[in-house]
């Protein structure tokens, strides 16, 4: 009997932390992820750090973290040492989840709604979609550059919001950063590192 | 020299200098460390005055935010009807005008906003999107103490505004159109609340912006170089951006 009431307990758990699967299909992905998004950001049974977690854990299976940094990076990432890439990579997952999370959280109270979707090539379909904040705000549309070369697990890479390519504006901002240190990637690790702390 | 001459002889320098910049590539900067610091100066008058406003503005009743924006935005597409012609964009031409007239009249001097509901959205113009549809370059960019970021022919554009504006004839200028005028004061108050107002509309997303910039500055200048891009092509979408697929390709 005790024997069955852990193994019920396990299950339970594993139900419950289980990796959330979304559609394959990158316009049915989309909606799922951010209707769930929506869904858990505006549970007031959820804590701060709850929600925290839960962004984190949706970045990490969804979102082509490691492309999205090598792509922000820039031409350095050809010439770059690949043990200061490997550093980058790591500082700037660390970044990406923190500025996320900042961010996601002052969108939560939406509605969100597919408007089309438009297949760029075998790798790239960009979901074209619109999210309307409350009744003072203006609805923002929302384009998803969905990386698909695996059909099963499509992934993330850019959000461009109203036309502003939001991994453009972080490339751009990192190129600056970077030319105005000699294209030093220890500064901009260490600029990283220090967003992730303060 | 008189004071007046010496502005003059400034503004023509300016001119020159601006269009002799127009062919160099958009992300390269006039005098950044200039820049920064009024940028600096810029963002402590925010912090300061436009800030406070703008939280105060955004706990007005929705339908005098709404109001406010649909008054501005009307006055606004003034400027859009010579633009279009100057570009040969006769369908905008025809949302501009057909929007105008509609709002200013049925829409209680633009207060309301009718014409939206029949299907006229009519996009902004200004004489730096007329300039950029006809080819020319950005040229360099800057930061302009109050009024921000621009470039080169931006900066152009935004003189050449003040004349082609039939807003500005009537209130800068104190001319008549169609027996109606105004003064500098009406001018300047209707492009102060159109600040305010979208300072206030934004003021979320830039708060967002500065809390998860590592460099501000380069943030809203590629916002700011991004915006002018797709405001020349009307477009709302992205430029694709080849480095997406070198970046497949190498890996």
């Amino acid at each position: 009997m005790k024997k069955t009431i852990t193994y019920l307990f396990i299950i339970n758990l594993l139900l419950h932390t289980a990796v959330q699967s979304y559609s394959s299909n990158p316009k049915e992905f989309i909606s799922e992820l951010v209707n769930d998004a929506i869904s858990q950001l505006s549970n007031n049974n959820l804590n701060k750090e709850q929600k925290a977690s839960y962004i984190k854990k949706i970045a990490l299976e969804n979102v082509d973290i490691n492309a999205l940094g090598l792509y922000t990076l820039g031409e350095l990432r050809k010439s770059a040492d690949k043990a200061d890439i490997a550093k980058y990579q790591k500082s700037f997952e660390k970044y990406f989840i923190k500025s996320l999370t900042s961010r996601l959280s002052e969108y939560s109270k939406t509605k969100f709604q597919i408007l089309g979707e438009d297949k760029k090539s075998s790798n790239y379909t960009i979901i074209n979609s619109k999210i309307v904040p409350d009744e003072d705000n203006q609805e923002i549309k929302i384009d998803w550059r969905v990386f698909t070369k695996n059909p099963d697990k499509p992934l993330i890479r850019d959000l461009i919001v109203e036309g502003l390519s939001l991994a453009r504006t972080q490339k751009e901002e990192f190129a600056s950063i970077l030319s105005s240190n000699n294209n030093d990637i220890k500064v901009l690790i260490a600029k990283l590192e220090e967003f992730v702390n303060k | 020299m008189s004071y007046s001459k010496n502005i003059n002889l400034y503004i023509k320098v300016f001119l020159i200098i601006t269009l002799l910049a127009t062919n160099i590539k958009a992300a390269e900067e006039c005098f950044e460390d200039t820049s920064r610091a009024v940028f600096k100066f810029n963002m402590a008058l925010d912090n300061m005055v436009m800030e406070p406003i703008a939280k105060g503005y955004n706990k007005l009743p929705s339908p005098i935010k709404k109001g406010t924006s649909n008054f501005t935005s009307n006055l606004g597409n003034l400027l859009s009807i010579p633009n279009n012609i100057l570009q040969g964009n006769f369908k905008q031409l025809g949302h501009s005008i057909g929007s105008f007239a509609i709002n200013t009249t049925v829409g209680i001097f633009g207060l309301l906003n009718p014409a939206e509901k029949i299907g006229l959205k009519p996009n902004k113009e200004d004489v730096g999107q007329t300039l950029g549809s006809y080819g020319i370059g950005t040229g360099c960019y800057f930061v302009l103490p109050i009024l921000g970021p621009t470039t080169a022919r931006d900066s152009i554009g935004l003189i050449a505004d003040t004349f082609l504006d039939p807003f500005a004839h009537v209130t800068i200028r104190e001319n008549e159109i169609l027996g109606t005028s105004g003064n500098s004061l009406d001018y300047y108050s209707v492009r102060g609340t159109e600040v305010i107002n979208f300072r206030a509309k934004n003021d979320t997303n830039f708060t967002s912006l500065k809390n998860n910039s590592i460099d501000l500055y380069s943030s809203i200048k590629s916002i700011y170089l991004q915006d002018r891009e797709n405001k020349i092509k009307n477009s709302d979408k992205d430029a694709d951006d080849d480095d997406w697929d070198i970046l497949e390709n190498k890996k």
